[in-house]
């Protein structure tokens, strides 16, 4: 009875450490999905665009990447308190104005910031492309979070191309990788 | 022992109504120890990113609006999800980090009782009986025992 008791407990034991092997794992390949992104990138591939549904910032909708399949979709992750991203937010929507007619989409992510100050934001620079809240950081951390803002391009495939913009973008920059989404 | 218990009443009074207290009214520095910064892993209170100092702010402004801690909380949740709390709420998967430490230590003390109990058994097993002398040869033979006292006794007289 006490050797059974003992191989339960030892057994118990061993499946509480596979648990946490298993959790660690999983958070591992979480954070390694985003420089795997940037490696096959460079590597002159275009890996399939990891795909989210995030609350809309207004609150009413739910913004999923995949609703966006057939446009080209500029990705641009943004906080209210990023200072670049208050220069980037005029371009962005000087290229949804132009662009929206040849199928193209600028998609906000708006992470790591309060929500009142993200409205406002979006109230100040009068941006009228859809904006989603990643609230846990979740998909900001699948496309490999590295510092705000981040932009990346994605085919009418759902698959991601040209450069991936980490810091401010220039306008030749993203007038080139719209391009280049767009020709592909 | 009643001056205790009425001791221990008053202290328990005077905790309860320093947490409602501070559930009513909470102070900034309070939260600053309760809220973490998401984009820098660390307390609020040790953080100077910008994403923080909005965060203080955000404070600020509804402790003045009159908000409760819990209500303050939740706001930010809201926003940032529960990674902007120092401490995982008390309900559904995160009560596991509540009462995972508490079960381990019970665990932990448990089985360490267990052992030292076994061990203190195996201890006393191995022990000499108890009628052995002090000096630990084994008790006297009865008939020198009794010699012995009637030689003392008669060294006395």
């Amino acid at each position: 009875m006490a050797r059974r008791g003992k191989l339960i407990l030892q057994a118990a034991a061993v499946t509480v450490v596979a648990l946490l092997v298993a959790l660690l794992g999983w958070r591992v390949v979480q954070q390694e999905e985003g420089r795997g992104l940037d490696a096959a990138l460079a590597a002159g591939k275009r890996p399939i665009a990891p795909d989210f549904a995030l609350e809309a910032l207004d609150g009413e909708e739910t913004i999923a990447l995949r609703d966006y399949r057939g446009k080209v979709v500029v990705l641009n992750f943004w906080a209210s308190w990023c200072l670049p991203c208050k220069s980037e937010a005029p371009l962005l929507q000087s290229v949804w104005e132009r662009y929206r007619e040849a199928g193209l989409v600028v998609l906000g992510v708006d992470a790591q910031d309060l929500k009142s100050d993200a409205r406002k934001f979006v109230e100040r620079y009068e941006l009228t492309y859809p904006i989603a809240h990643d609230r846990d950081g979740v998909t900001l951390g699948r496309y490999g979070y590295n510092a705000f803002p981040e932009t990346w391009f994605v085919d009418r495939e759902g698959r991601l191309v040209g450069e991936h913009i980490v810091g401010e973008f220039t306008e030749e920059q993203l007038e080139e990788n719209i391009r280049l989404a767009l020709e592909t | 022992m009643i001056r205790a218990l009425l001791l221990a009443a008053v202290l328990a009074l005077c905790a309860t109504g320093s947490a409602l207290a501070g559930e009513e009214r909470p102070t900034v520095a309070e939260l600053e120890r309760e809220l973490w910064c998401p984009t820098c892993n660390a307390p609020l209170a040790l953080s100077d990113a910008p994403v923080a100092d909005r965060i203080r702010a955000f404070v600020r402004a509804r402790i003045e609006a009159g908000d409760t801690k819990s209500e303050i909380k939740a706001k930010l949740v809201e926003s940032f999800g529960e990674d902007v709390l120092a401490a995982p709420p008390r309900e559904g998967f995160n009560l596991l980090a509540w009462v995972l430490p508490l079960a381990g230590g019970l665990a932990a003390v448990t089985v360490l009782g267990a052992a030292a109990l076994r061990w203190s058994r195996t201890r006393g097993n191995e022990d000499p009986p108890h009628d052995a002398s002090a000096n630990g040869r084994g008790p006297l033979d009865p008939d020198l025992e009794r010699r012995l006292d009637e030689e003392l006794a008669r060294f006395d007289a």
